[in-house]
């Protein structure tokens, strides 16, 4: 149960510093909109292609501010010796991680929600398989959140952090962008039978990358 | 460079000279693919020897963290085989894509097998990139090897992830005929296991020369720290306590 609490007590520290400094809100989910509209750009608003190509417009778009919520999640603990301050708080690692990826996963399902409005909107995809989108998006979430958590700790405090990240992150989560992206066509197509097992998939791989955070997370965090 | 070392590079060189002379002369003709299919001989080793970097990279990382064999030398091996892997796969995409150009008549095929490996191009040249971030010893130990470790469980789902994928597109793979060879006679399998024996050796001396020149930069920093430490100590005429 501790565990638990510990989470929500470290996930709601992170939620209360993005609701107050507004960097998600006003930083990354603007980020995700341009990049949908630069899609119609580079693709031309030939609408028939832009709605077949959605979903693996819709996972870049995600998995791009994703890199932003990941940087951003470990900023935040940069200044005044944050870290420190987290380390020394007798919070178990796996809490901390759980709480920081929890925190990440919150946001992006939020810039889900908004991307995936705005791509109904701006590429004029018409709504199926509802059950499998929303399944899809939450299996999808807790792999990027648990593997951007996992590199975001792996880089924290080291040079270069910002442009490390997205070199870690992106071939990591190749799974996500198949199986997010595959399932998706499937349920916009009419035929979720075929998006069900990238489903399968996507949990396989969101319970591999949280226990592989849960084990790595405690040591990484200690110093040297 | 020790005498060993040396021995191994000349013990490569030679090996891959005998290499160049089977493939290219002793080898006969591929019935389907005539001489193109010669690049087999660097194909097949370069990829092997890939792997095998990125295995022992794993290894010797796990070496690092359990903490009974916990040594630098396990961190500074990992790093030397993650380079030399990162090479070798580099060379296995580029020769692929030489080979596919006749072959397949596309220089890139999403194949599964050509997919995960440039996956896992990127993969470990992310590795090396976080082993270049500045930290200490073990800082930088740990956080590699949980890298490391990581980066090799992630490669079998990406592998499976890709392969599923690529088996939704049944329509663009009847078109390629596979670059595998029928083997014929004695030569061509006997200059296949030739060119992995030969790149085996390679990549021994090669990791071994890395390891070394790893192992020389880690004691020049200390020695180089301490003999700071001393000229401060003599300079400000401090007593050290």
């Amino acid at each position: 149960m501790n565990l638990l609490r510990d989470s929500l007590l470290v996930a709601g520290k992170d939620l209360r510093i993005e609701r107050r400094s507004r960097v998600a809100l006003q930083q990354i989910l603007p980020f995700g909109g341009i990049v949908l509209i630069m899609f119609g750009f580079a693709l031309d608003p030939d609408r028939g292609l832009l709605a077949r190509v959605a979903p693996g417009l819709f996972w870049t778009a995600v998995l791009l501010a994703s890199l932003l919520a990941v940087t951003r999640a470990f900023a935040i603990e940069d200044t005044n010796n944050a870290r420190d301050g987290l380390r020394m708080a007798g919070l178990d690692g796996a809490a901390i991680f759980l709480g920081k990826a929890a925190a990440i996963a919150a946001q992006l399902a939020l810039l889900e929600v908004v991307l995936g409005i705005g791509v109904v909107v701006l590429y004029d995809v018409e709504v199926r398989g509802i059950v499998l989108l929303v399944c899809t998006a939450v299996a999808a979430t807790i792999g990027l959140a648990a593997t951007g958590t996992v590199y975001g700790v792996l880089a924290s405090g080291v040079r270069a952090r910002e442009t490390l990240v997205p070199l870690l992150v992106l071939p990591a989560v190749t799974p996500v962008m198949l199986g997010g992206t595959r399932a998706f066509e499937a349920a916009l197509d009419g035929v979720p039978s075929d998006g069900w097992p990238w489903v399968q998939l996507l949990v396989a791989f969101g319970a591999l990358a949280v226990i592989a955070g849960i084990m790595a997370f405690a040591p990484l965090l200690e110093e040297g | 460079m020790s005498v060993r070392l040396k021995l191994l590079g000349v013990a490569s060189i030679v090996s891959l000279a005998v290499l160049a002379v089977l493939a290219l002369a002793v080898a006969p003709e591929d019935a389907r693919q005539g001489d193109a299919y010669r690049l087999l001989y660097l194909h097949v080793p370069a990829a092997w020897l890939a792997y095998l970097a990125f295995f022992v990279t794993a290894v010797a990382s796990a070496l690092w963290l359990w903490p009974r064999t916990r040594s630098t030398t396990w961190d500074l091996l990992a790093g030397a085989s993650a380079e030399v892997g990162v090479v070798f796969t580099g060379l296995t995409l580029v020769m692929g894509s030489l080979w596919g150009r006749p072959i397949w008549g596309t220089w890139w095929e999403w194949d599964a097998r050509v997919t995960t490996t440039a996956v896992l191009f990127f993969l470990y040249l992310g590795y090396l990139a976080l082993r270049r971030t500045g930290a200490t010893a073990a800082e930088r130990g740990k956080r590699c090897a949980i890298a490391a470790i990581i980066a090799f469980v992630d490669v079998p789902i990406v592998h499976f992830s890709v392969t599923w994928w690529e088996t939704l597109h049944q329509d663009a793979t009847v078109f390629n005929p596979d670059l595998d060879v029928q083997f014929e006679g004695f030569w061509m399998p006997f200059t296949l296991v030739w060119s992995v024996f030969a790149f085996t050796l390679l990549y021994a001396f090669l990791v071994s020369a890395r390891l070394q020149l790893a192992e020389l930069d880690e004691g020049r920093e200390e020695r180089e720290l301490e003999i700071a430490i001393a000229d401060r100590i003599r300079s400000d005429e401090v007593v050290p306590v």
